[in-house]
């Protein structure tokens, strides 16, 4: 196995994998390593989704530098990559005179943070671009920068271009050690010891335990957990825009949000927790969840939900995103701290810290870098036509394994036999939607299964739901 | 685009039974889309016994009881496409579908009957905290890698929920050698039938915990074990009754909801009541020429029903396509007094032209109760039930003659009187 690169990136999360893409672009050698078995494995693939306007961080912050220019970004980079966004707009609602100063200072905010289109809109103006939402509804900021995309295609998309750009991808490795030797950095792993001219931490979650790995200077991450609500996509049009509730210090409250796919998310709670590893739901939080979303939607039918999850937040208890060369470790990066608005700064930081590296290894532009990378065919948004052409191409278009998304076989192949591609069943989920739908997988789980061994030829009892342990079946009855 | 008499939506036990109902009835051009490789829906993993009691006094397994509609719908040469999975209904009856053999294929219906089915009401629903881990299964996707695929879905096993899939998963777990610890019910009575709790979990020494539900899942990767508790009358878990079971699988048996994504797309009215559509006594829905029977209707606990529910669908099918039957009729209301619930049909024309089939489900158990079916002061049925349950489907049938020479301005008032 290679394990000499030019830059070694830690983390396969929307930051790493778009830090790897827009270092592709240089004419650089570079491996991305994952801990999980899967990129896309923490908080990017269980957030909010939304591109955020900028208007919240503190002015003069790096979260608001790179929130505004980050979303300023998108349609260019989901362009080149086929990845699903909207630009509904977000209102932050206040339901109430006495969280009116809320809005306004929210909107001085956004002025100095240079974030364009900002309005106060009052109450009759919210009723008529959000008749389901409460009445009480007193003034909003209406954000017009504001938008929805699909997170997890944002990230495969990234490490799909990356990958065919020449990074490596390795899953399933995480780093144990880093230190220098020979004017090199050494990364080790269980499966590998890796050596690189230069290395950036894009380790979310754990992105402090990665820094101080070479830093005297500590960074201390602090896991806060968000539980979440998931609502049938009957409900899609309910709402236009995302609806935030004025903030807290824990951040920006209880959303009702639809996502690009037309589900709707209620959540997320906001609770320090010790276990950086933890997806617990807990009763408490749901409930949480629940009657803050009540709030913006009194009307929420009981029985709407498919399911329930939990995300981490990597929040740095400097309350800032730490980017760029660490001090005392010369050619080590960070994207250390990166949380909300994380995903709507992921490309801005992924182009800023490609610079920052390729400079520092005064490398020279990739004359083969080929931004484009074209998403799945997603059969169901096809018209007849273009559906009657594509199952000419390839007959499996026609059999749709996932009935509640409407998901083909066709698509489920391609997902694991893409570049970076599915090696387990969540992977086919958020790569296809495939088991994302209202019977959460009760009946394409047999057949996804049976496919996933086929195309990546190991027996149906190894595979993995997601992380290892994670197995669906014990082996054959009669074996 | 290809005009068909009459498309029926699913080859299972209802879309079988509709064909062969609208064949007997005269018609001829009739079309079967199937979504599966095969015929027979849910039944092919059925393995169990206790099919057919009712129909054919004979207990057949899933399978067998399919192919003797199979093999009617063989000899009366009824075409069926397989593989063939509907996208799109509109409320002009055109069907479009999707198939390796056609591609994207469209069709014109004279009649539509619904046969989808129903789908299990997943973790999700529930709301259940805890991780989200591996090892938890609805019981029928279990039942489909016990029966059809051949694997071991896990080695301990507890039950959430007393479905009859629930209950039949319990024996057939404890047959492959894994140990089915418990099967635990919310409701202070079984969802499922009495058979199913004797012959399933008694017969086997499989304790049912009524009144008591799981409160927390554990494991991060695959289950590990789950946390129940008692509840209260409100459902909520009683603080100091909590219990860890360790186990490594969940199988969920917490419902069905009838598959009604297409009704939905061509305008069907859905009742809120049942999940399906609203119907009248030939089974037709609120769009004209649509129909549906089985459990895309209404969920029911024996095939037999759904077997005889789709053959008058497939009749009236028949008939519709023959012009018998079009044109504005108006209904009498069907209203659900106390204790009844998901009565079907809703509505019954005031001069039904055959005696009409009324089901619905008790909304609690009831001991020694009267059910009654009554317009104003004038009673068409009444049948004294030593015990009603939520599990068992009532059934009963009202005279055409007693219905036409009803009241035409009052409802039907169905009823269970409890007993003092």
């Amino acid at each position: 196995m290679e394990t000499s690169y030019d830059v070694i990136v830690i983390g396969g999360g929307v930051v790493g994998c778009a830090v790897a893409r827009e270092l592709s672009a240089y004419d650089l050698k570079i491996a991305l390593l994952e801990k999980a078995t899967d990129i896309c494995a923490g908080q990017s693939r269980a957030n909010t989704a939304i591109i955020h306007g900028g208007y919240d961080a503190k002015p003069g912050t790096l979260k608001a530098y790179y929130n505004v220019k980050g979303n300023g970004m998108f349609d260019e980079i989901c362009g080149e990559l086929d990845v699903p966004h909207e630009w509904n707009t977000s209102l932050v609602v206040s339901f109430g005179p006495d969280e009116d100063p809320q809005i306004d200072e929210l909107y001085e905010r956004g002025l100095k943070n240079g974030v364009p289109g900002l309005e106060i809109i009052d109450h009759d103006e919210i009723m008529r671009r959000e008749p389901n939402i409460n009445p009480e509804a007193h003034r909003a900021l209406l954000v017009n920068n504001g938008g929805i995309v699909c997170p997890y295609e944002l990230t495969t998309a990234y490490a799909e271009n990356a990958s065919i750009n020449g990074v490596t991808f390795f899953r399933s490795t995480p780093v144990t050690n880093i230190f220098k030797e020979n004017g090199s950095w050494i990364v080790e792993t269980p499966s590998a010891r890796f050596s690189a001219k230069a290395v950036v931490n894009c380790a979310g979650i754990f992105s402090d335990e990665i820094h101080n790995m070479v830093s005297a200077d500590k960074l201390e991450i602090q896991a806060r957990k968000g539980e979440y609500y998931l609502v049938d996509k009957k409900y899609a049009s309910t709402f236009h825009a995302a609806i935030f509730q004025v903030p807290s210090a824990m951040g920006k409250g209880i959303l009702v949000a639809r996502t690009v796919d037309g589900t709707v998310l209620l959540g997320p709670t906001a609770e320090d927790i010790d276990d950086k590893t933890e997806k617990r739901t807990t009763a408490e939080g749901l409930a949480k969840a629940l009657a803050g979303a009540r709030r913006t939607w009194p009307n929420l039918p009981g029985r709407a939900f498919i399911t329930e999850f939990t995300g981490l937040r990597a929040h740095c208890t400097r309350n800032e995103f730490i980017i760029g060369e660490a001090a005392d470790a010369p050619l080590f990066f960070d994207a250390a701290g990166v949380e909300s608005p994380g995903l709507t700064s992921a490309p801005a930081i992924g182009k800023d810290l490609a610079k920052m590296v390729s400079e520092a290894l005064h490398a020279a532009p990739n004359a083969k870098f080929n931004p484009i990378r074209k998403g799945i065919p997603k059969f169901r948004e096809l018209s007849n036509e273009r559906r009657a052409e594509l199952i000419a191409q390839n007959p499996d278009f026609s059999k749709v394994i996932c009935r509640c998304e409407t998901v083909t076989e066709a698509e489920i192949r391609e997902a694991i036999r893409r570049p970076v591609g599915a090696v387990n069943v969540d992977g086919i989920k958020i790569r296809t939607r495939a088991g994302m739908g209202r019977c959460q997988a009760g009946f394409c789980t047999p057949r996804t299964l049976e496919i996933l061994s086929e195309e990546l030829g190991v027996p149906l009892e190894t595979l993995l739901k997601s992380e290892p342990g994670s197995r669906y079946v014990y082996g054959k009855i009669f074996d | 685009m290809k005009n068909v008499d009459i498309v029926i939506i699913g080859g299972g036990p209802a879309g079988l039974a509709a064909a062969i109902g609208a064949y007997e009835a005269g018609a001829r051009d009739i079309l079967i889309l199937e979504r599966e490789n095969a015929l027979g829906g849910i039944l092919k993993q059925c393995i169990h016994n206790g099919f057919g009691l009712h129909t054919f006094k004979e207990e057949l397994t899933g399978p067998e009881y399919a192919q003797r509609f199979i093999d009617k719908v063989r000899e009366y040469n009824i075409p069926y496409q397989l593989d063939s999975m509907v996208l799109d209904i509109n409320a002009e009856k055109v069907i479009t579908c999707v198939s390796r053999e056609h591609g994207v294929q469209q069709f014109k219906a004279g009649a539509i009957i619904l046969c989808m089915g129903c789908r299990e009401r997943p973790r999700g629903a529930l709301g259940t905290p805890g991780e989200r881990c591996s090892g938890i299964f609805t019981a029928g996707t279990a039942q489909k890698l016990v029966n059809l695929e051949g694997y071991l879905p896990g080695k301990k096993v507890v039950i959430l929920g007393s479905g009859d899939i629930g209950l039949i998963m319990a024996r057939r777990m404890t047959f492959i050698g894994a140990e089915v610890l418990c099967c635990v019910e919310v409701m202070p009575f079984s969802g499922g039938l009495k058979r199913n709790i004797v012959q399933c979990l008694d017969d086997y020494n499989i304790p049912l915990y009524l009144s008591h539900t799981v409160i927390d899942i554990h494991g991060k990767d695959r289950l590990t074990g789950v946390t129940i508790a008692e509840v209260d009358s409100h459902m909520n878990p009683i603080a100091g009754t909590e219990q860890y079971i360790e186990c490594d699988t969940l199988l969920l048996s917490v419902g069905l909801l009838p598959e009604n994504e297409l009704s939905e797309m061509a305008g069907v009215k859905i009742s809120p009541n049942t999940s399906g559509a609203v119907v009248d006594e030939t089974l037709q829905t609120s769009v004209p020429g649509i129909f549906a029977a089985g459990n895309v209707l209404h969920v029911h606990d024996l095939v037999d029903f759904v077997s005889e529910e789709s053959e008058l669908a497939g009749k009236s099918a028949a008939n519709y396509v023959k012009q018998a039957q079009q044109g504005t009729v108006s209904h009498r209301q069907v209203v659900m007094g106390n204790g009844v619930n998901a009565i079907v049909p809703q509505q019954i024309s005031f001069t039904p032209d055959h005696d009409v089939h009324m089901m619905f489900r008790p909304r609690a158990v009831y001991k020694g109760a009267v059910i009654t079916a009554s317009v104003g002061e004038q009673t068409l049925y009444t049948k004294k039930a030593r015990i009603l349950a939520p599990g068992e489907m009532v059934n009963f049938t009202l005279k055409k003659d007693d219905l036409t020479a009803a009241n035409p301005d009052l409802p039907l008032t169905v009823e269970i009187k409890e007993a003092a």
